[in-house]
């Protein structure tokens, strides 16, 4: 069984990313290691940004069950709109209507139940896909794509999880920003997660957020700070008051953020940070060989 | 009245600073932070709670196990792989997989299942020195943000049209799915905040796609356009081709972060800063075209 870290932050932008393809690229240069990065933020997929060489494997759609209802063996008795927990079903009676509204529903299977007459059945809707692509030979990337429009996020992140390979030694997650449902489908399995976060008034307040949905989760973090030497100190305080784990800093350098938006961080890689990976990448295998 | 939603698609781009600064010249406007899940604009706003609600997020379900008969037909008839069962053969509802659709509830025939109103969000309207400030707590983990988001919008709507207030100014969410369509419906203009890096240009191409769905019109801001020049005319060019207009580059200056850190906008920290004097600037600019 793979040994599954998620990289999650609460905030957005302070560098999730970053630090997944990082360790990706480091885990996958000790020898042999086989690792898969997993790009759970599928409304904003970006990890393949980071390997344009990579050669693409597949690409396949996602579905989800729609409900249609079939007006004519429907007796608008609105049972199927009590048993619906969304409110995405629309009967009117007199009008002898009654729809299904796509961008409120489930696809719980409730309405199919409730329904006496057999007049819903259901059809298949696109809801983004899943693209897989091999950046060297040992490493497996495969990104979950929402499709606009789509408010299915939780259900693409579900279907990209069953494809990854099992077999590999470490898969990687990296997670949607927030803290709500998208991000705990993604760190619910996870045996690690490594919450990045940057010493800012901001950081610090979605940090907290995120140390408690990992307690409430019970799951094993630890934190790294990414930007180091922007804003204060309250960050240092709070990490240190509270005991948790700090894997890594990655200090701010503006000539990184500007490799960065070439998307060229693997090629140019500071010292400096080169050594935050190489530590952070200790810290992972000491966890995975303990479990 | 005019309701503006400051949006990003990347996390990270600079919204809530943006949309803090736009709260020192705005005047007579409502403001709502739409970013439930990660809610930061309140460090800034320093707002006082006036009232206080609770919201429910779907339900919260539990297995009676002494009343169940391990039948199976709740397992059967889940689609969320929320019923796990324990060593001793029973059991028990996962509640960060469950999404509350009360099916199994209404299918156990031994009436063993029960789900309760989960109401672990809340909601405020505040006072600040800025105007009146809608904003949420989500509960860790929790469901249907969007229904959040769309019910803070409707109360800054009612406050603006009880005060004769010009202007509604949301900040929104990252990502382009339930809460960033939520927070988009029905509204006059987005301003997206862009920052100039790859990731930054793929992820704004998504929201931008989101928006036209919606037929609103868009304007944007590049932040940080100092990062990288060459991104920043890509972006341009992109934007002038769809005719967004840009109204201000804002270059990379720290002072941002140290305006947060001392949980001010950069108007309130240094007015006299090119930062300041350009987003005064497009103020002027959105208050004379939606105003």
């Amino acid at each position: 069984m793979s040994f599954r870290i998620a990289i999650a932050s609460g905030k957005g932008g302070t560098g999730k990313t970053t630090v997944s393809v990082n360790l990706y690229h480091f885990l996958a240069a000790n020898d042999g290691l086989r690792i898969s990065l997993l790009d759970c933020d599928v409304e904003e997929p970006n990890d393949a940004i980071f390997f344009p060489d990579a050669s693409l494997v597949k690409e396949v759609e996602i579905f989800r069950d729609l409900p249609v209802i079939d007006t004519d063996k429907c007796t608008f008795c609105r049972r199927c709109v009590e048993y619906c927990e969304f409110n995405a079903i629309v009967v009117i009676p007199p009008a002898n209507y009654a729809e299904v509204n796509a961008s409120l529903c489930h696809s719980c299977g409730a309405c199919i139940v409730a329904c006496n007459e057999s007049a819903i059945t259901e059809r298949k809707e696109t809801i983004g896909k899943m693209t897989s692509f091999r950046p060297e030979r040992n490493m497996n990337l495969i990104e979950g794509r929402l499709k606009i429009g789509s408010s299915m996020q939780t259900m693409v992140i579900k279907e990209l999880k069953k494809s990854a390979p099992a077999d590999d030694d470490i898969t990687l997650f990296d997670a949607p920003p927030g803290t709500s449902c998208p991000v705990v489908e993604t760190i619910h399995d996870a045996d690690y997660v490594i919450l990045v976060t940057e010493p800012t008034l901001f950081g610090l307040h979605d940090l907290k957020l995120m140390v408690e949905l990992l307690e409430e989760m019970d799951k094993e973090f630890g934190v790294v700070i990414n930007k180091a030497g922007l804003g204060d100190q309250s960050l240092y305080d709070y990490l240190q008051s509270n005991q948790l784990e700090v894997l890594g800093e990655i200090p701010f350098s503006q000539e990184y953020a500007g490799l960065y938006a070439k998307g060229d961080i693997l090629n140019k890689i500071p010292q400096e940070i080169k050594n935050s990976y190489q530590s952070i990448v200790e810290a992972m295998e000491l966890r995975r060989s303990k479990k | 009245m005019k309701e503006i939603t400051i949006l990003s698609g990347k996390g990270g781009t600079g919204k809530t600073s943006v949309t803090a600064a736009l709260g020192s010249l705005a005047g007579n406007a409502v403001f709502c932070d739409n970013d439930v899940d990660a809610a930061d604009l309140h460090l800034i706003f320093q707002p006082e709670i006036n009232e206080a609600y609770t919201f429910s997020s779907g339900w919260n379900v539990t297995i009676n196990t002494t009343k169940c008969t391990r039948c199976n037909s709740c397992l059967d008839y889940c689609r969320f792989d929320a019923i796990r069962t324990m060593s001793d053969g029973g059991f028990v509802i996962d509640p960060l997989k469950c999404e509350g659709c009360r099916l199994c509830e209404r299918i156990c025939p031994a009436n063993a299942i029960l789900a309760e109103e989960n109401k672990n969000n809340h909601w405020f309207v505040s006072s600040s020195r800025f105007g009146p400030l809608v904003h949420a707590k989500m509960g860790i983990g929790s469901e249907n943000s969007g229904k959040l988001v769309t019910r803070v919008r409707q109360k800054a709507k009612e406050i603006a049209s009880g005060s004769d207030s010009r202007f509604i100014i949301n900040d929104g969410p990252p990502g382009i799915g339930c809460s960033a369509i939520a927070s988009l419906s029905g509204i006059n203009t987005a301003l997206i905040v862009i920052e100039p890096s790859k990731s930054g240009l793929h992820d704004a191409q998504r929201l931008i796609e989101l928006i036209q769905s919606f037929k609103i019109e868009a304007c944007a801001i590049i932040n940080k356009y100092t990062i990288n020049d060459a991104f920043t005319s890509q972006i341009e060019k992109y934007l002038e081709i769809l005719s967004i207009p840009v109204l201000a580059k804002l270059p990379f200056d720290k002072e941002m972060v140290l305006a947060m850190t001392e949980g001010k906008t950069i108007i309130e920290y240094n007015p006299e800063s090119e930062i300041s004097q350009k987003i005064t600037h497009v103020w002027e600019g959105l208050a004379r075209k939606t105003g």
